[in-house]
């Protein structure tokens, strides 16, 4: 509860003031110019005519149903496959269980475009398993490029997303509930039907949200796999990036559609879930059983069997890095040369990765803790609207936002177009919305009588934050800040658009070398990234002690 | 060095919601002055004004006569005890109790002198390497009051800060810090809504209603004068019965039932009318239970209940009215329900109230405001 006389200007009135000008520079700025250039032809002249080219050609215009019908069928697959696996992990006694919820993390975190290129690897035209089904039963496999990749390959990274989200709340759901509903009657599916899945609801509901949201605007998975099947983000990238002269302005008003159709999803998600929402704090929690039986066997079966889906893509580039190549081809025998290879190239892209990375870490985790400390501390008008501001990246795909960034930072004074400074502010950007709302969380566990102690000890409102306040919010932030910097290594839609020779990132090299056919170095370089990627959920989980965690 | 505060038509906002309408009281140096209260009269708010952290939207809050409105807590050198004791979780019990000493920049040792000094009254000495976690409650509101006393505030202000502990720990601790509060001397705003630890621990009491105090006086004057009826319900039990004052030769009568009066020369009314109404407040230890024929209200004993030191009685009376009494119990054996009885009250205990304002209307009483 932020008391009156405490809102008195101080310091933290400037903190807020810098941080709102710092994202009307580099957001709110970019977002104009990207509507500005929608509407307007080449010779400034106001008018909707990139509208009306998108509504009026099929080529266009279905890519957006493209887009809307893998969207939805991704979140909906996700829901229902991750619905059993969230029940399973928490009612059942599972063999291995802490494992499996480490690899479950993992599958999430690892960069989705990897996943899109192992797939082709495996199920592709020229694919391990095509050839093998093919040279030993004569059978042909399900086509794997178009929407059923795309499906496979976002299903399998974004359910355990959803997952996540329902770990969380089936663990405030009381036991005691479920024993109620099972003594009147309800037991087995009737009684998930009945009582846990209502209870569930909202929580699906936000996770929908966020699986739709990441589908939407993913773009390497598309790229790689999509081939004829265009979603909107390859159509952005496609028109602004093309060979024979982006056309910006087109590029820009597919970006507005594609945040418009966005936005109305948030909205419709928030204005959904605000009339169904429970707040539940479980005094006893739901314990897991030893199951016996089929029951037992089928739950181990489902659990395994996704991971092994889940995992598999990982596993099998790692494998293919060290398969000997010949050219752009792999050969019989095992060696280490496209990691050689991999290295000398992509050295610099690892460099990069890593500073680029450090940084932008560095600016998110102070402006999180600062912002989650004004929203949550100060509240006001002026903080609440800082508070909507940080989470428009929320609904602004990774590849609108380049398009944005590019278009307002082209020119002098503010010419940042092919620097590090603009990748580092894409990928800040990009990854505040959710640092920010997991270090407001830690903030609003801080019982306000705390900070009032040191306020009536004499401490002022900065000591009370310097001294107080952020170490007791340290350790939460700083393994969010781990999960923060997995995410920033392996980001792609946004780089892709703004990187050029000397700012090249890991994801970059890996996604340039796919293109070229280079399957073994790029490999090598996705085995370096994987495991940049697991060393740091290790470390993540060393430091929280947690097996699983908000996102 | 402790300080008076005082509350001139002091007014506190919400929004539009205005909770505290207009307060005036003086809290006299070295005092421990408790706020009483039922839950959301405003207690906290009233709290927080002194200790800076809610504005004031009217009025002046003046300590040692200087009007504190503008400053900021940090500058008012206030200690303070919350509910939830607030110990800093990162820092030792040294740490908690050395922190504020540290704004004000005294040396280490003499830091440390004073923490340990501390930890000795409190007598948690031998944790003050631990982290808070490690303490049960009692030694973390242990810690809370240490790190508030060691900064020799003006004044000490705590929050029930004993209703997380559990029954036995909150007598001793409420023990605990009268002593160190007689002992320091250190002006202090309690706030509790449970009346036996205000009686047990304060100097004053101040009974609030709806942000209004009702009345301010020591523990005896309230349970005893309560100046209206709220204060007779609240602190205490008390059988509220609506009787007449009939003036009759010269003297004033009440009728506790048509058949018994009792002659009540203490009431301060001024034109002797020759009946009003009044409301009687009887406490259950006030009434006297007689079962020979004597002569007294007449009433039959609907249950009884031992509880060892005392037997608690309901009788219905004449007229239909419930009342609860409490009599010490005797060898004898208690009275069985349905047994007729006599009842006469202690009359110079008893307190009467105009019907309409609920004001005691008993000569010398008055709110102390
Ligand atoms: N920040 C606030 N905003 C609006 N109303 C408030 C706020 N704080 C308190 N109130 C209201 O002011 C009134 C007094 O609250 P206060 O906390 O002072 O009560 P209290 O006497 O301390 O009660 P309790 O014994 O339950 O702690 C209540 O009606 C409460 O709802
Ligand atoms: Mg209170």
């Amino acid at each position: 509860m932020a008391s009156n006389v405490l809102n008195r200007r101080d310091a933290w009135s400037y903190i807020t003031f810098i941080i709102i000008v710092f994202y009307i520079i580099v957001l709110i700025f970019p977002l104009l110019s990207l509507l500005k250039e929608s509407v307007t032809t080449g010779d400034g002249q106001f008018s909707l005519k990139y509208f009306a080219e998108f509504f009026s050609k099929k080529y266009y215009y279905g890519t957006l149903f493209n887009s809307l019908k893998v969207t939805i069928a991704v979140t909906v697959a996700s829901v229902i496959i991750a619905t059993p696996l969230a029940y399973i992990m928490t009612t059942f006694k599972m063999k291995g269980k802490i494992y499996l919820q480490i690899l479950i993390l993992i599958s999430m975190m690892a960069p989705p475009f990897i996943g899109a290129y192992s797939w082709i690897l495996l199920l592709g035209r020229n694919g391990a398993i095509t050839n093998f089904m093919n040279d030993f039963f004569g059978v042909s496999t399900p086509d794997i490029y178009g929407f059923n990749g795309i499906l496979l390959v976002l299903t399998l990274q974004l359910t355990p997303l959803i997952y996540m989200f329902l770990m969380g709340a089936l663990q405030n759901i009381d036991n005691s509930l479920l024993e109620a509903a099972e003594s009147m009657g309800y037991t087995g599916v009737r009684k998930i039907v009945k009582v846990v899945m209502p209870l569930l609801t909202p929580t699906i509901l936000a996770g929908s949200l966020m699986v739709f949201m990441r589908a939407l605007a993913d773009f390497g998975t598309p790229m790689l796999i999509g081939e004829g099947y265009m979603t909107l983000p390859v159509m952005i990238f496609n028109e602004f990036i093309s060979e024979m002269g982006g056309n910006d302005g087109f590029a820009a008003a597919i970006s507005v559609i594609v945040i418009i159709l966005a936005l109305s999803i948030f909205l419709l998600q928030k204005y959904i879930s605000n009339r169904k929402s429970y707040y539940m704090s479980a005094l006893n929690p739901i314990e897991e059983k030893q199951h016996r039986g089929i029951k037992n066997i089928l739950a181990h079966l489902y659990v395994y069997g996704f991971l092994s889906l889940a995992i598999l893509p990982q596993l099998y580039v790692i494998y293919t890095a060290f398969l000997k190549t010949s050219g752009r081809i792999f050969v019989s025998g095992y060696s280490l040369d496209s990691f050689r290879v991999a290295f000398d190239r992509g050295g610099k892209a690892l460099l990069n990765t890593f500073t680029f990375g450090a940084v932008a870490i560095v600016i998110v985790v102070t402006i999180a803790i600062l912002v989650g400390y004004i929203t949550v501390r100060r509240r006001n008008a002026v903080t609440n609207s800082l508070d909507t501001f940080t989470m428009v990246p929320y609904i602004v795909p990774g590849s609108v936002l380049g398009i944005a960034l590019l278009l307002a930072f082209n020119s002098k004074p503010l010419l940042l177009s092919g620097t590090a400074t603009i990748l580092i502010i894409a990928f800040v950007i990009r990854r505040l919305p959710y640092t920010i709302r997991s270090s407001a969380a830690i903030v609003y566990q801080i019982s306000p009588s705390v900070e009032e102690a040191a306020a009536s000890l004499g401490a002022s409102n900065m000591k009370t934050f310097f001294r107080i306040t952020l170490p007791i919010m340290l350790p939460g932030v700083l393994s969010g800040a781990i999960l923060s910097w997995v995410t920033i290594i392996s980001e792609l839609s946004t780089s892709i658009l703004l990187y050029t020779a000397r700012t090249q990132t890991m994801t970059i090299a890996i996604y340039t070398e796919v293109i070229r056919g280079n399957y073994g170095i790029a490999a090598a370089l996705a085995t370096i990234l994987i495991a940049i990627t697991v060393v740091s959920l290790l470390i993540f989980f060393k430091l929280s002690g947690k097996k699983e965690f908000s996102i | 060095m402790s300080i008076s505060i005082e509350f001139k038509n002091v007014i506190k906002r919400y929004g539009d919601v205005t909770v505290i309408p207009g307060l005036s009281f003086k809290i006299e140096k070295g005092e421990f002055f408790t706020l009483l209260g039922p839950s959301g009269c405003g207690k906290t708010t009233v709290l927080r004004m002194v200790a800076g952290f809610n504005s004031i939207e009217g009025g002046e809050i003046t300590f040692d006569g200087e009007v504190v409105n503008q400053k900021p807590p940090q500058k008012r050198n206030i200690g303070m005890v919350f509910q939830d004791y607030a110990v800093f979780p990162h820092m030792t019990v040294k740490g908690n109790v050395g922190f504020g000493l540290a704004n004000k920049k005294m040396n280490k040792k003499e830091i440390e002198e004073k923490v340990l000094e501390m930890l000795d009254i409190v007598q948690i000495k031998q944790f003050a390497d631990r982290l808070p976690k490690n303490l049960s409650g009692g030694q973390q509101q242990r810690v809370a009051l240490a790190r508030a006393i060691v900064m020799e505030p003006n004044v000490l202000l705590m929050d029930e800060p004993l209703s997380n502990l559990d029954a036995k720990l909150r007598i001793d601790m409420r023990n605990a810090i009268r002593e160190i509060q007689k002992d320091v001397g250190i002006t202090t705003l309690y706030v509790t809504h449970d009346q036996e630890e205000a009686m047990a621990i304060s100097d004053k009491i101040a009974v609030m209603n709806q942000g209004k105090i009702e009345q301010i006086g020591n523990p005896q004057q309230v349970y005893q004068r309560p100046a209206s009826i709220f204060v007779a319900t609240f602190i205490g039990r008390a059988n509220i019965l609506r009787r007449k004052v009939r003036f009759e030769n010269g003297e004033h009568y009440l009728y506790l039932a048509d058949n018994y009066k009792i002659k009540t020369p203490q009431l301060a009314v001024k034109e002797p009318d020759k009946e009003m109404d009044v409301k009687v407040s009887i406490r259950p230890e006030e009434f006297i239970i007689n079962t020979e024929n004597n002569d007294g209200v007449d009433g039959v004993i609907k249950q009884s209940t031992f509880l060892g030191l005392n037997v608690h009685y309901i009788v219905t009376l004449e007229n239909g009215e419930d009342v609860e009494i409490i009599q010490e119990s005797t060898i004898d054996g208690t009275l069985e329900p349905n047994t007729k009885v006599k009842l006469k009250v202690k009359k110079e205990k008893i307190n009467i109230f105009d019907d309409q304002s609920e004001s005691n209307i008993l000569r010398g009483v008055t709110n102390g405001l």
